[in-house]
């Protein structure tokens, strides 16, 4: 069973109808002992930063989300919670993954928010991209992002000359910054990938 | 680089895609669901959904729709028509939209733009501008609202930017005059505003041949995206070998 963590999040529907269409069914839940026993755990997330860590702390997710040690995935939103601290309404986050999150510098990258798809660059080893082929196109929507990380890039984007991480890693934990439920092929690939992961 | 988005455009009424001219002589156009599939399936990059029933008691609510398209569909989609408040947009959007479109209401309420993207996020939030040619503005086009029935005595440009001020992620600039011509986007105001914009313009209104779609993308003009509707619901342009085109222009897109 995949547990899909309850914080009033925007995407919850899509991402769950997409896991419906590879077969799996997703429990949408906040409690803390249906996500640890789950086989993974999915977090969600589209919206504000510093909103989304006010109802995480209403609802003490944040030790919880520290102790899962199944395959986890956030996404957009869900990934960037994973991180040190925002721009976004210059919050403190989870703290997962030691990076920042940052705003698109305006200077360099002409449109902002990034809406649209781009193509994303892969870790050789990731088993989260397995079988997805180099620079496949994936579906973006965001105005923040995390740099390249010394340790912790999964996948890497080019905006604007710009590249940035567009999934990170840190154990069991993997964050993707697109939203593969909305990536049509490839996006299917990835859940399908995540879905065969080994705690 | 961002690849140029091509969006199919589906007008829904009581909860069916229809087809007219200029919102005369609507007929039945099937599934909205089933069209939204074709689309998905020929490659278009996104859907937008123009839901443009009058009545307040509708067939099926609108939520129950977009849900029904969230499930069957993998790319983004927008929803617009008939969204008056902040509730309005949280039930879309949790729906499964990943993008809702407001127009006349943005003018009229400009609140409702501030809030939902200070609560959504910018990155959902589309202003459709419905635009028509005015010599007495500032940039040669007025802003009209209530599906081009009523003028506004807004600059074009002067308002995108402040829808841009406001929060609002992405402009959907309809030429009313271009509209359903075939003769080719406008490609005058599409570029001013994508030249003073640091949002994204999604163009629409005269796309007639595949020659348009490279003229609006094409980086003098510089739309991210081209919406259309009768060339793709009539099949005059397919999908596949437009991207083709556009590839042998130089132009990126999603294949």
């Amino acid at each position: 069973m995949t547990a899909m963590i309850d914080y009033n999040a925007g995407n919850v529907f899509s991402v769950s109808a997409a896991f419906r269409r590879l077969g799996e069914e997703v429990v949408l839940t906040s409690d803390r002992e249906t996500i640890l026993s789950a086989d993974r755990v999915v977090f969600p997330g589209v919206g504000y930063a510093s909103a989304a860590m006010d109802e995480i702390a209403k609802r003490n997710l944040a030790e919880v989300i520290s102790l899962v040690e199944k395959p986890f995935l956030g996404i957009c939103l869900g990934m960037q919670l994973l991180c040190r601290s925002s721009q976004e309404g210059d919050v403190d986050m989870l703290g997962v993954v030691d990076a920042p999150v940052l705003r698109f510098d305006s200077q360099q990258c002409r449109k902002i928010p990034q809406i649209g798809w781009n193509r994303v660059y892969a870790q050789p080893d990731s088993q989260l991209f397995d079988g997805i082929g180099q620079g496949s196109w994936f579906f973006f929507d965001h105005s923040y992002y995390v740099p390249l990380l010394d340790e912790g890039t999964e996948a890497r984007t080019e905006y604007y000359g710009f590249w940035y991480s567009s999934a990170i890693t840190r154990g069991n934990f993997h964050g993707v910054q697109f939203h593969p439920e909305k990536s049509g092929k490839a996006g299917e690939r990835l859940l399908a990938n995540f879905l065969s992961l080994e705690a | 680089m961002l690849a140029k988005r091509i969006i199919p455009c589906l007008d829904i009424k009581d909860g069916r895609t229809v087809k007219g001219i200029n919102f005369l002589d609507l007929r039945d156009a099937g599934d909205p669901v089933e069209n939204a599939v074709r689309y998905c399936d020929e490659g278009a990059d996104e859907l937008v959904f123009l839901d443009i029933t009058a009545t307040v008691e509708r067939r099926e609510p609108l939520s129950a729709l977009v849900r029904r398209i969230a499930e069957h569909i993998n790319i983004p989609f927008t929803v617009g028509g008939g969204i008056r408040t902040v509730d309005d947009v949280r039930s879309i959007l949790m729906s499964g939209a990943d993008k809702v479109s407001i127009n006349s209401q943005a003018v009229r309420n400009k609140g409702l733009v501030a809030e939902s993207s200070s609560a959504f996020g910018s990155q959902c939030m589309v202003v459709a501008v419905d635009v028509r040619a005015n010599a007495s503005k500032a940039s040669g086009y007025e802003v009209y609202i209530d599906g081009g029935r009523t003028p506004t005595g807004l600059d074009a440009l002067e308002w995108a930017l402040e829808v841009q001020d406001l929060g609002c992620g992405e402009i959907l600039l309809t030429s009313m005059e271009a509209d359903g011509t075939k003769a080719g986007y406008d490609i005058g105001i599409t570029s001013l505003l994508s030249s003073h914009l640091s949002i994204p313009v999604i163009a629409s209104g005269g796309a007639g041949r595949m020659e348009d779609f490279s003229a609006v993308f094409a980086p003098e003009c510089g739309a991210d995206a081209a919406l259309a509707a009768s060339v793709f619901h009539y099949h005059e342009i397919a999908i596949p070998a437009l991207k083709a085109y556009l590839q042998e222009c130089g132009i990126v897109v999603r294949v």
